[in-house]
């Protein structure tokens, strides 16, 4: 705050204050006595008249009371412009040294667990409490209070992975996000309506629930062709650019076949978002260790 | 000066009642208008673009800002849930801001990349469909109205006029921005950058 600013609210501060308490002794002088009396004030409205008392002694002790209170608060807290206050307090440093109590309490306790080897921190019944709360307030929202998913959002307690269930896999998924992308018709931008129905027929087929065998069949050709970069020959998916595996009955987007043609011809784009920066680096290593202990 | 004097005249009296009130407004609000802190924006602070603003705008229509705040305040249980503290430099181009005053859901201010596109869309549709326990309302029909176009340029040269810098590039190709553009499309991208600029979240 500028000087100018500075004295601005200074003079007006303290003038409102000092003010007030004029305005009360100033007021007071006029009283004729101390204690109550019949006298009246002399002037009479429509008859009404009014007795010529003084302040009630509590209320005016009161009054100068909160005077004095407003001086010493000023004194102690920041009030007066540039004025820091004899407290030095202010909103970020109390909010900083609450940080800092709390990294006390707690820095240990995750410093410990962030060195802890993921396997064996899942086996932490103390470390897993810790990460259960995590999850419930960073990635149930998505994922469900149970990690068991939702459409669009995968099912975590299961051993179907979409970029892969090692702890660093894990770990990386969480700190960095996950960015997945399938093109509408895969590589196959062409591919016909009957071409659709027939590879949908054929990713069905992997299941054994395909609605025509013929066109199952017709479908390998334009599966070998749209989809194997990045779903493999044999469709069980390739972790490394997150494309899942179509043959173990396991769906993100439904399993129908309507949902899947769906799927085929608009594509999915799908997001993890990155919690780096979110979350501190134990906490990620506690979570990635709490997911990896739903399905290990 | 007793009291008489000041009962009877009655400009003397609104002089000095307003003198008396507006000793608040003196100290506390108007030396805010010449803080650098409080208007100058923080480094890396861009004015909405065309379809944020729409956004904005939708958001403001749905009253979404009643049930939820922007202000993350300097207390820690609020840092850990949701990010930095809000600092008032990354509000010098809301107008007005969205602050609100109560948090029937959580505060939004550093919403953005928290959740993906696909998420918010979901969420909006139907919330319960993702978070069972929800009480906030889904807006349908946000997905079957389109943005509207035709007044995005007034409202910008409106901002622009008030010292939000937006260039008359920007103002030019705005309507064209928005376009055939869905209403969810506009409020996704605008919650999709709320809180990003301050890029140390904790």
């Amino acid at each position: 705050m500028s000087t100018f600013w500075s004295v601005w609210v200074i003079v007006i501060v303290l003038g409102t204050i000092f003010g007030c308490a004029w305005l009360l002794l100033a007021t007071r002088k006029g009283q004729t006595n101390d204690t109550e009396t019949e006298n009246t004030t002399g002037h009479s409205y429509d008859g009404i008249e009014e007795y010529d008392n003084p302040l009630p002694k509590w209320w005016f002790y009161l009054y100068l009371g909160t005077c004095v209170f407003a001086l010493g608060y000023l004194a102690l807290y920041p009030g007066l412009g540039n004025y820091e206050g004899l407290l030095g307090w202010t909103s970020t440093n109390q909010w900083e040294a609450e940080v800092q109590e709390a990294e006390e309490k707690y820095g240990p306790i995750y410093a410990q667990f962030g060195e802890t080897p993921i396997p064996e921190l899942a086996q932490n019944e103390d470390a897993m409490k810790i990460g259960q709360r995590l999850f419930a307030n960073n990635c149930s929202v998505c994922h469900g209070t149970a990690a068991r998913g939702q459409v669009g959002f995968p099912n975590l307690t299961d051993d179907d992975w979409l970029w892969g269930g090692e702890p660093e896999q894990i770990l990386h998924s969480i700190a960095k996000g996950r960015q997945g992308n399938m093109t509408p018709k895969g590589v196959m931008p062409n591919m016909t309506n009957e071409q659709v129905d027939q590879v949908v027929n054929y990713v069905l087929s992997f299941s054994g629930r395909e609605k025509d065998a013929e066109a199952a069949e017709a479908g390998a050709a334009v599966f070998a062709q749209a989809c194997t970069a990045c779903h493999g020959a044999d469709g069980t998916g390739m972790q490394a650019v997150g494309a899942p595996n179509l043959t173990d009955n396991i769906w993100l987007y439904g399993s129908t076949y309507e949902w899947i043609k769906e799927t085929v011809v608009n594509g999915r784009q799908n997001q993890m978002p990155a919690q780096e920066g979110r979350l501190t680096d134990d906490q990620i290593h506690i979570l990635a260790a709490y997911v990896y202990s739903l399905s290990n | 000066m007793n009291h008489e004097t000041i009962e009877k005249n009655l400009g003397l009296m609104i002089v000095l009642i307003i003198l008396t009130i507006s000793g608040g407004f003196l100290a506390e609000v108007v030396p805010l208008f010449f803080h650098k802190e409080v208007n100058q924006p923080i480094e890396g602070l861009e004015p909405l673009s065309a379809l944020e603003l729409e956004g904005r705008d939708i958001y403001i229509r749905e009253g979404c800002h009643v049930c939820h705040t922007q202000q993350i305040r300097p207390f820690r249980a609020e840092t850990e849930r949701y990010g930095h503290y809000s600092v008032a430099g990354e509000f010098v181009y809301d107008r007005p801001f969205l602050w609100g005053s109560k948090r029937t859901g959580p505060d939004l201010a550093r919403v953005g990349g928290r959740y993906s596109d696909a998420w918010q869309r979901q969420h909006l549709f139907d919330p319960r469909s993702v978070v069972p326990e929800s009480n906030m309302p889904a807006f349908p029909w946000l997905f079957e109205n389109r943005a509207d176009h035709g007044s995005i340029e007034a409202r910008m040269k409106t901002l622009q006029t008030l010292g939000v810098p937006y260039t008359d590039e920007q103002i030019a190709s705005a309507a064209d921005e928005l376009k055939g553009k869905f209403e969810i499309e506009a409020l996704v991208a605008y919650l999709q950058q709320l809180g990003t600029v301050l890029s140390e979240k904790r």
